[in-house]
């Protein structure tokens, strides 16, 4: 096998070094204004360093502790409610072709790709007349559009590579359909249920226009928090905030680094967040 | 219990959601959109609202604006993404870590990114210190305007961070599921490396290119909160408008909001179809 001329492998290199600069590059900025005191304008570092705004964002009364639990509750809720509903229909679109399949993966592909302001608005008419506008359970349910979707794909793949043949053997052998769910078929699709899950969690943790619709501006969770604080101009607590905001999705990515080594359908997922 | 049953019971519950909340916010909006509320007593749908909007050089404007970034931005990614994966897909030093970075960047929501552009690219962001401290610039002011710039370059710029990586990923694993005997067999019989590329992989790859544009597409046409962060004030991207609209005082501009809402929802419609025919022609081969 013959050695490419040393200018083209430079060039790969420089690219991918390039690539690797501009990937980090936007998150520098906002590491260090988290730890900057007044770092104004043409200073290319801060002049000071301090941890005023880590312990600003921590503090009982700057409201962000508060909007971080909000923020892990919705998902939380969010994602539970998807399992509960996308595994079922992942088994149905996993294991099962029949009439109409076709339609009823389009109705579940449908909310991946239509934005979510263009149902909001109307489900914000809705909702106001059901109570459930401004409320914690209001934008819960509207999570829903987009994290269910997620959550049923990735079970309809998990699905279509499952053996139902152990259940009947189980079956067989005199367990209950409970019984049955709970020692065979759940071990089997766990692993599914678990990447499916920090999907749908992570989904939700990112969600914007659907919060500050149907919560309107009441429902304070850290992207409509941060939002505020950048617009404000307080770059440092924005800074600090935003850290905060991102960690959840790089712990998720450590925990399922092996699922996703590109080959996995399910990369798809984070393409919402 | 029959299999049809069974379907059914399944089914039913998710159904039933995305039923209700999407294809019930839809129409919704759809009535209201025609003035069409029978509850307060409006019982004759009519078409005011579109004939407003589209007749509206705001709206018009903030469409072609909303175009141009969600085109301009599928367009970009989704070209230096096939050149990332060209460079993915072979063994050299710092692989590990860019295959590490895009998935990083996949699990960073839009709006830190939009932040951070933002901090990068604003009148006295980073690189217009840079710009001063090489003496190329004396002011903030003297650094061109990249962000709330009428072109939406910002806006751009975040996306193409954003959606590298998801175009790329999607295009890595198609490649590495095709292999490189396709290209092994046209190099072999003569074709130069463009040739191989060109006519051999890029046809390959080329369906699921598209799949994940039409996402990236519809996606960047109904964003509201990076628009918002780095757009300009005029014209505004579409979703900002129908936001504005809808939480206007005067409640008589919500059946324009609606409209906007609805437009924007056609056009992500066609991005359907275009999505699943490419879905298909992937299966297809």
């Amino acid at each position: 096998m013959h050695r490419d001329p040393l200018a083209i492998r430079s060039i790969r290199i420089l690219s991918g070094l390039v690539l690797i600069v501009w990937l980090v590059l936007p998150l520098v900025p906002l590491a260090i204004w988290s730890f900057a005191r007044g770092w104004r304008f043409p200073s290319l570092l801060p002049n000071e360093w301090t941890l005023q705004a880590w312990r600003y964002a921590f503090s009982s009364t700057s409201g962000v502790l508060d909007s971080l639990w909000l923020t892990i509750w919705i998902a939380l809720c969010a994602t539970a409610m998807s399992i509960l509903i996308g595994v079922p229909a992942g088994r149905a679109l996993g294991m099962y072709k029949f009439r109409g399949k076709g339609v009823v993966e389009l109705v579940i592909l449908a909310p991946v790709i239509v934005p979510g302001i263009a149902v909001a608005l109307g489900i914000h008419g809705v909702f106001i007349t059901l109570g459930l506008t401004n409320t914690v359970w209001g934008v819960i349910l509207v999570h829903l559009i987009p994290t269910l979707p997620y959550m049923t794909l990735v079970m309809a793949g998990i699905f279509a590579n499952y053996d139902p043949a152990f259940e009947q053997q189980a079956r067989s052998l005199g367990a209950s359909p409970l019984k049955t769910f709970w020692y065979v078929t759940l071990p089997a699709i766990m692993p599914g249920i678990v990447v499916g899950g920090l999907f749908a969690f992570l989904v939700s943790w990112s969600q914007y226009i659907l919060t500050l619709l149907i919560g309107g501006g009441r429902v304070v969770t850290l992207p409509l928090l941060l939002f505020n604080f950048a617009t404000s101009g307080r770059n440092d607590i924005t800074g600090a905030i935003g850290m905060i905001y991102i960690l959840p999705g790089i712990l998720i990515l450590l925990l399922t680094a092996r699922q996703l080594s590109g080959r996995s359908g399910a990369v798809g997922g984070f393409g919402r967040v | 219990m029959s299999d049809r049953i069974k379907i059914i019971l399944l089914l039913a519950p998710a159904m039933a959601v995305i039923g209700l909340l999407f294809f019930g916010g839809l129409l919704v909006g759809l009535m209201r959109s025609l003035n069409y509320m029978p509850v307060i007593g409006l019982t004759e749908p009519n078409l005011d609202a579109y004939v407003a909007v589209f007749s509206s050089r705001e709206f018009l404007r903030s469409f072609l604006l909303t175009f141009h970034i969600s085109f301009t931005s599928t367009v970009i990614s989704a070209a230096i993404a096939i050149a990332a994966a060209l460079l993915l897909r072979r063994t050299f030093v710092g692989r590990g870590v860019i295959n590490f970075l895009f998935q990083l960047n996949l699990t960073v929501p839009h709006i830190v990114g939009a932040i951070g552009i933002l901090y990068l690219f604003s009148q006295s962001g980073s690189f217009a210190r840079l710009g001063y401290a090489a003496g190329l610039i004396e002011r903030p002011s003297d650094f061109p305007a990249l962000v709330f710039d009428p072109y939406a370059i910002g806006i751009i710029l975040q996306y193409v961070w954003k959606e590298v990586p998801f175009i790329g990923v999607i295009v890595l694993a198609n490649m590495q599921a095709i292999g490189q005997d396709y290209e092994s067999v046209a190099r072999s019989l003569g074709a130069s490396k463009w040739q191989s590329f060109r006519h051999v992989l890029l046809p390959l790859i080329f369906p699921g290119v598209l799949s994940a544009s039409v996402m990236v597409f519809a996606f960047t046409f109904g964003a509201y909160e990076i628009p918002a962060l780095l757009g300009a004030s005029h014209p505004q991207a579409l979703p900002v408008l129908a936001y504005k609209a809808y939480t206007n005082v005067d409640l008589a501009a919500r059946p324009q909001a609606m409209a906007m809402a609805i437009i924007i929802a056609v056009l992500s419609a066609i991005m359907i179809v275009a999505y699943t025919r490419a879905t298909r022609a992937r299966i297809r081969g």
